[in-house]
């Protein structure tokens, strides 16, 4: 056990450098894209301001913004405030954009983790009886379902379901986190729940798809298994192979491909927030993006980075931790 | 053979044959097992002789009715003298016919050995780990074998567990199949005499093999395979004696091929099974062959206390 907590940290160890050189590579890179786009950050802070600037005001706000160095004097200045925590000032909000970003992905967390769940619960269950009935009819649906599903965008389907549920049946709300007009410490968690019911369905059920047809296949090569067949030579039936043999062989890598989509899952809040109106991490960057707030873009698009990469870490130590046959290579 | 007494499992006539895509959508039955014969009697080890590809575990697949889906399986076979339909054939499985597999592919590589060999189901849970825990030390398999998961065995532990998971049930019939190579010769021996413990007991073991000298000590009989179906069935004692005692042409060479009985080869090889000759399955190789052996498959008779498939037999 005590080798196990030390390749954990090695791991862990190894896993940091490398999210800190690619979060490196991507700032630069997106900073990059940034200076070579036409959006000029002056002329939106001045919009935002809303007032008339002097030239005397423009020159300075200029000179506060850099405009006049380098690109990489520029980009250094950012770098060294970044790493002491200030990621600028949102000028689509008017707020520090850690702050922004922070109370965005709240709302984002709990509207991906509820989708996140409910796409591995169902795609798991889907993908088990997929395996168990191949090529019989219950598979030969399913399957049609998931290739049906996966190719329908996000966004279609979040209209599709707010066409029929919101408005042709009026069971959900037709958008945002709370009821309008209601001050924040008034709604009630009911309330919330019942503003995310559709927008956490939207996104499960365009991302299920793929971890239902993974544990299909993978059932499928586990029940062709020598050691299923020994089983069932020694007179285990089809659900005591299923429970025995299945479920341990077939979870892992399931719960594996679920931490490796959060790529996916963050794309596709970005759409499911937009349609639902839902304040989240997602629908602010389409926000910031549109209105050409760099400073939040930027913040954004480093954060999404590492949340993306948290979960493939964790995918990473699941399979390093938790398969005895990988952990058994690794500590020799 | 004059124990004509109750056998325990009958088999007659069985063929095994797979359905294949040949080219394009054209289907092609592929036999893989023909007018096999064998028979087997509590108290009785019956080994199986012959070279790979003659579908030596296929007839135990076939016996547990765990074949794959694409096989057909006809003919007759008959154990305690009622025949072997596929819910009866569900039913034994486990319980009283059990299978020692060829490797270590057949144990789940995700959950321990010793859970393993318990199986499945809860009751007389304690009795069974008792059982194992003496199992295992006969077998000189280390106590923390039990904790250590399937890679983690040597090829020869390995052996062993699965060898433990036949002992362990009641079976009355055991199909070992390829139960010893890994093992070191004493292993192997102390595996062979279990075997021989548990017939002696009023089991049946059928072995499948290919450390034919070991058999020869350990069987009672010896059923010789060759291209999917028995050439020869005689005593075990027959094949101590030498080639004069066996009847079967092909029984012969597999004798002169051992090396310590001259390691002569024998010319051609085993006919692949969706290429099949018309009348006797050895007919190419073999030096006595006539018109008849070419045309017919030759019948069953009974020599000398053994049973040839071949017109020729002697």
């Amino acid at each position: 056990m005590k080798e196990n907590g030390k390749r954990f940290f090695q791991i862990l160890f190894k896993h940091g450098i490398r999210m800190i050189t690619l979060l490196l590579a991507v700032s630069v890179i997106s900073f990059a894209l940034i200076s070579a786009s036409p959006i000029d950050p002056v002329r939106q802070y001045i919009l935002g301001l809303g007032s008339a600037v002097s030239p005397e005001q423009r020159a300075q706000i200029e000179r506060y913004w850099g405009v006049n160095e380098q690109p990489v004097t520029r980009y250094l200045h950012w770098l060294a405030d970044l790493l002491q925590g200030n990621f600028g000032e949102s000028s689509l909000y008017r707020r520090p954009v850690a702050e922004v970003i922070g109370e965005r992905f709240l709302n984002s967390l709990t509207l991906m983790l509820c989708a996140w769940i409910l796409s591995g619960v169902i795609g798991f269950l889907m993908g088990c009886l997929m395996g168990l009935y191949k090529d019989r009819w219950p598979d030969r649906a399913l399957k049609k379902i998931c290739y049906l599903l996966s190719t329908v965008p996000t966004f279609w389907l979040g209209l599709l379901f707010l066409l029929v549920f919101a408005v042709w049946i009026p069971l959900f709300p037709i958008g945002f986190s709370a009821p309008v007009g209601l001050k924040s410490g008034e709604v009630t968690l009911w309330q919330k729940l019942h503003h995310l019911i559709l927008p956490a369905l939207t996104l499960s059920l365009t991302s299920f798809a793929n971890v239902a047809l993974h544990t299909r296949q993978k059932l499928v090569d586990v029940m062709g298994s020598e050691y299923v067949l020994f089983a069932k030579a020694r007179g285990e039936g089809k659900w005591t192979i299923l429970k025995r043999h299945g479920v341990r062989n077939v979870l892992l890598p399931a719960i594996t491909l679920q931490f490796a989509s959060f790529a996916e899952l963050f794309g596709g809040s970005v759409m499911a927030e937009n349609v639902f109106s839902y304040p989240g991490l997602g629908s602010a960057v389409s926000a910031a993006g549109l209105s050409g707030d760099v400073p939040l873009l930027l913040g954004i698009t480093l954060f999404s980075t590492m949340f993306v990469c948290c979960g493939n870490l964790i995918a990473n130590l699941l399979y390093g931790v938790v398969d005895p046959r990988i952990r058994e290579v690794a500590n020799e | 053979m004059e124990q004509k007494k109750d056998t325990l499992l009958e088999i007659h006539d069985l063929s095994v044959s797979f359905r294949m895509y040949d080219q394009g959508l054209e289907q092609k039955d592929l036999r893989v097992i023909s007018d096999l014969r064998l028979s087997i009697a509590p108290g009785e080890i019956v080994a199986v002789a012959g070279s790979s590809g003659s579908g030596k575990s296929l007839l135990a697949s076939a016996i547990l009715g765990i074949l794959p889906e694409n096989a057909t399986v006809r003919g007759h076979l008959h154990y305690k003298g009622e025949e072997l339909t596929r819910e009866h054939q569900e039913y034994l499985r486990g319980r009283e016919i059990a299978l020692v597999p060829q490797s270590v592919a057949f144990l789940d590589p995700l959950m321990k050995v010793g859970k393993q060999v318990d199986g499945p189901g809860k009751k007389d849970f304690s009795s069974k780990e008792e059982k194992r825990k003496s199992l295992f030390k006969r077998l000189e398999l280390p106590e923390k074998t039990a904790q250590l998961y399937p890679f983690q065995l040597s090829g020869g532990m390995a052996r062993r567990v699965l060898v433990s998971t036949a002992l362990l049930c009641e079976a009355e019939l055991i199909i070992a199949d390829e139960p010893t190579p890994g093992m070191s010769l004493e292993q192997a021996l102390e595996a062979l005499k279990m075997f021989r413990e548990l017939a002696n007991e009023g089991k049946a073991v059928l072995l499948i093999t290919h450390d034919i000298d070991l058999a020869f000590e350990f069987a009672d009989k010896v059923a010789v395979f060759y291209a999917g179906t028995t050439v020869e069935t005689a005593p075990a004692a027959d094949f101590l004696k030498g080639p004069e005692a066996l009847r079967h042409p092909y029984s012969k060479a597999l004798w002169r091929a051992l090396p310590q009985n001259g390691f002569e080869p024998m010319e051609g090889f085993q006919p692949y099974a969706g290429n099949l000759p018309e009348g006797c399955l050895f007919a190419p190789r073999c030096p006595y062959k006539t018109r008849e052996c070419e045309e017919k498959v030759p019948p069953v008779q009974e020599v000398r206390g053994g049973e040839v498939r071949c017109y020729h037999g002697a």
